[in-house]
């Protein structure tokens, strides 16, 4: 059978890469007794194959990959076994079956969502560099693509932009999801910016998007904790979520909490 | 001064984290790791490797050490590893000091600070991470407050140039042991570590047998000459005995083995299947200071390794020792581990010690699973005279045999193993290699145009309680001369191509090794001097070591080049791994002789001192000599790949062949 898998990445296993994540998920698997088919050739490689790249060090409610199993089961008893082998921090909210893609989960996608928390920066600061960027027509950004320097327009590339504080009711924490260290002093002093990002040919990064917003900072000293909350599809002019939530499922991860 | 009360430093390490380079070593989360539990009666140790994640994770011993405190009522253990430059370098700006990788506690808070030692060049690591953890490295200038250093490992056999900054040194195996440390330690808690009472404590450690506590020694010097260590106080022990454990089938650990999110330099399930080993080697020191042989259960062995892979979802099973090949039930064992129906898909075995010879080279084919990238032969030395010399007693049909097996049997590289600077090594040794080589190639190429041979060349650094520590170093010029040597003799040999180790690495090792209290100077003026992470080729510097020598006004001819008398006094000789020293120099008087002693497991025995010193025997699981070569059995197996029967020998000569040999294993 084929799958797709949603799972989210969130506390300390966030300092994992992307590569270290198919280790990851290849020994879950083993341990879960879940037999993945392997391709044919003269070296065999387990048939999943992972979506959009997470920067290290960010984490995530809406991650993806899609398996190709030697068996037949349920999603809801997949999830179940993976959930119990999976290390702390990672952990599998829903699996759906797919027929075969004709599109990669990498190439499908065109935009993600991002809470980004900032550090240093009061919400009058953050919403004044919000509308100036919403409000530019055009942002030239020089950044490194592939190892070349490149000047590219990236405002189109962002979707949305807005603020928020810790009293806002749309805000997810990161904290309160991970449960680990909720008073350090890295997270966000409850100013946190909510963008949709387009992933494409143009697209832009979470850490990007602070260099247009706050030039003169170091994006990694204004950052603090990075979420993505979806992945968008396009279908028919439509947007969708990959494989959508019951809302309550997005607020609640079940990660253990960790720490004395 | 409860680990319990301390607070993590994770808030404070989380910022940085975002700057360094694989920020996966950090963080701990592993698989399989237990997670420590704290309570303020329980003695903290934190385990730590002074080496990066990479490189410490998978080691064997802090795992197995990690677990056998944690089941303790009393004691408690994290882990920590050298954290690499650009996170030390951030740690010291932002003041972080150094942390565990489980609950990332203060590494200054815990009981104790134990490291594992394997090699000579962590030795400025170690003062680093003793420096990072905020504790002061001179032992005479620690407090009550602050942890008791502890080394252990390989390395910890010669701890005289780390007698400065540790408080104890651990010979031989752990498992025991740490509970004695445990208690002493409890009982110096329980007393409320009072001022001046780190004396106290160092003359309790100093009881325990194996434990060697170097401030309550004296060394004594004849002009530039060390002429002995003796004890400062009545009643602390003239000598210090390795520990062993008798029966390894009691410690069937880890029980629990720890498979990082990240990638690591042994990514795999590793089962040790034996301690010890008994062909004598003479430049070995691993063979010589971990004797007697004593396998393990072949059931247990099983068990291990169906549980290992269940619980860490590996699909590669290491069997490790100092030769596998060696082992009672070899065939049987890795037959057993492919076939096993309880593990989820394709096991594969990797054997990372083969013996030079075609049996071997056939067990591996058997589990190589595919894809064969390249074996790894150990002959060590280029000539059959070298070769008795050393003791690696394997003859060039042996080598020809293995090769023609790999080979035949779909391999298309072969890695050839060799040291050079060995004792009474002349030119015509070093151009034996070459030769080796060539007929190697012309094997290779019978079978396929892609063969290649690769010659690895190690620089041989004499090591303690091996029969070659009295043997003068060869200088870094006449390495350099015999590499070029070998280089420009093999350079006509199509397809082979030759590595070597840099001679200087080769010569900083030899300062470290054989070293007395002196050294400690010099390593820590190395380190002071940002020599840290030496062992690795982009960051050691050779021109550190020198001139740290010379200012300590410490001639290296002294200490590295000039050969050992019989007479004067070497710096671990208050130190024993169990070896007479009469055994160790007779030995060497034999390799002078030319002379090579058979493996002892199947012959008289010829009286090293370990077996009779701890009232052991060899262990092993069968009582049949493993099948191949010089082992007895008598058939020709040149073709490998056919498994023999097993044949009852007890007596018999065999041919001085077969011998084990380093090897990247099957199916990598």
């Amino acid at each position: 059978m084929r799958a797709r898998v949603r799972f989210s990445k969130l506390g300390k296993v966030r300092f994992t890469s992307h590569r270290d994540l198919a280790r990851v998920f290849e020994r879950a698997m083993r341990k879960a007794m879940i037999e993945v088919a392997y391709s044919d050739g003269f070296t065999p490689r387990p048939k999943v194959s992972f979506g959009l790249a997470l920067p290290t060090g960010a984490e995530s409610v809406a991650e993806y990959l899609d398996m190709e199993l030697v068996a037949d089961a349920t999603p809801g008893e997949l999830t179940g076994r993976l959930n119990a082998v999976l290390p702390r921090g990672f952990s599998v909210t829903m699996i759906e079956r797919i027929e075969r893609a004709d599109v990669s989960l990498q190439q499908d996608v065109i935009a993600c969502a991002w809470s980004i928390g900032l550090v240093g920066v009061t919400a009058a600061e953050a919403a004044a560099a919000a509308s100036r960027v919403l409000g530019a027509e055009t942002f030239v950004l020089e950044r490194s693509r592939k190892g070349e320097v490149r000047r590219d327009d990236v405002r189109p590339a962002i979707e949305s932009l807005s603020v928020t504080t810790d009293s806002s009711v749309d805000s997810v924490s990161a904290d309160s999801v991970s449960g680990e260290s909720v008073s350090g002093e890295s997270v966000s002093g409850g100013v946190t910016m909510q963008a949709v990002l387009a992933t494409r040919a143009r697209g832009l990064r979470p850490t990007e998007l602070l260099m247009v917003c706050f030039p003169d900072r170091d994006p990694l000293d204004v950052g603090g904790r990075v979420l993505r909350t979806c992945q968008w599809i396009e279908r028919d002019g439509a947007r969708w979520e990959l494989l959508p939530l019951p809302d309550a499922a997005v607020l609640t991860p079940t990660t253990e909490v960790v720490g004395v | 001064m409860s680990t319990v009360n301390a607070a993590s430093l994770w808030s404070r390490l989380e910022p940085l984290l975002a700057r360094v380079q694989k920020p996966a070593r950090y963080i701990g989360c592993e698989d399989g790791a237990v997670i420590p539990v704290h309570g303020p009666a329980k003695v903290s140790w934190l385990l730590a490797y002074p080496d990066s994640y990479e490189v410490g994770l998978p080691n064997q011993g802090l795992q197995i050490l990690f677990e056998i405190l944690n089941e303790r009522d009393d004691a408690v253990a994290e882990r920590t590893y050298a954290p690499w430059l650009d996170l030390d370098a951030l740690m010291r700006a932002h003041n972080v000091p150094l942390f565990s990788v489980d609950h990332h506690l203060p590494a200054g808070e815990f009981d104790i600070i134990a490291f594992n030692l394997s090699s000579e060049l962590v030795y400025t690591n170690l003062l680093n991470m003793i420096d990072l953890a905020g504790v002061p490295v001179r032992t005479v200038e620690r407090r009550p407050e602050h942890p008791i250093i502890v080394v252990g490992g390989h390395a910890a056999f010669n701890p005289e140039p780390l007698a400065d900054f540790i408080d104890a040194a651990v010979l031989g195996e752990g498992e025991e042991v740490v509970g004695e440390i445990t208690e002493v330690v409890s009982q110096w808690k329980a007393s409320g570590r009072t001022e001046g009472s780190r004396l106290a404590v160092h003359k309790a450690l100093a009881q325990i047998p194996g434990v060697y506590v170097p401030s309550l020694y004296e060394p004594h010097y004849d002009g530039l000459r060390l002429v002995g260590v003796t004890p400062r106080y009545a009643g602390v022990p003239d000598s210090v005995v390795k520990r062993t454990i008798s029966d390894l089938g009691q410690w069937p650990y880890p029980r629990s083995p720890i498979a990082p999110l990240t990638e690591v330099v042994h990514d795999r399930l590793a089962v040790e299947v034996f301690r010890g080993c008994t062909r004598g080697c003479r430049f070995c020191q691993a063979g010589m200071i971990t004797r007697p042989v004593r396998e393990r259960p072949a059931e247990q062995i099983r068990t291990m390794i169906s549980n290992g892979l269940r619980s860490t979802g590996y699909d590669t099973v290491s069997l490790t020792s100092l030769s596998t090949a060696d082992f009672s039930g070899i065939e049987t064992l890795v037959g057993d581990i492919v076939s096993d129906p309880t593990a989820c898909g394709q096991t594969s075995v990797s054997l990372p010690s083969l013996r030079v010879d075609a049996f071997t080279v056939g067990v591996a084919a058997g589990v190589a699973n595919g894809r064969r990238s390249g074996l790894t032969f150990a002959p060590e030395a280029g000539s059959w005279r070298l070769r008795q010399v050393i003791n690696k007693l394997i003859t060039e049909e042996d080598l020809y045999g293995a090769v023609e097996s790999a080979f035949s049997q779909g391999w298309h590289r072969a890695k050839l193993y060799f040291l050079t600077g060995l004792p009474t090594e002349t030119d015509d040794d070093t151009l034996g290699i070459a030769e080796l080589a060539a007929n190697c190639m012309k094997i290779g190429r019978r079978h396929t145009n892609r063969a290649a041979i690769t010659v690895s060349l190690g620089g041989f650094v004499p090591k303690p309680h091996t029969p070659f520590q009295w043997f003068g170093q060869n200088t870094v010029p006449e390495l350099r001369r015999k590499i070029q040597l070998l280089r420009d003799a093999t350079h006509r040999v199509k397809g082979a191509q030759v590595k070597w180790h840099d001679p200087r690495a080769t010569l900083a090792e030899g300062i470290a090794s054989r070293g007395d209290r002196r050294l400690g100077n010099v390593i820590e003026r190395v380190w002071r001097n940002g020599g840290i992470f030496q062992e690795w080729t982009e960051r050691f510097d050779v021109a550190l070591w020198e001139d740290a020598m010379a200012a300590e006004g410490l001639p290296v001819e002294e200490f590295v080049y000039r050969h050992r008398t019989a007479t004067e006094a070497l710096p671990w000789d208050h130190l024993t791994a169990g070896l007479h020293k009469d055994f160790l120099w007779q030995d060497w008087q034999a390799a002078l002789a030319e002379s090579g002693l058979e493996d002892c497991r199947w012959t008289p025995c010829y009286d090293c001192g370990v077996c009779t010193g701890y009232g052991l025997e060899h262990v092993v699981a069968s009582p049949i000599p493993p099948a191949g070569g010089s082992q007895g059995t008598g058939q020709d197996l040149a073709t490998g790949g056919v498994l023999p029967e097993p044949v009852l020998v007890a007596i018999g000569r065999r041919r001085p062949s077969d011998e084990f040999a380093k090897s990247e294993g099957a199916g990598e």
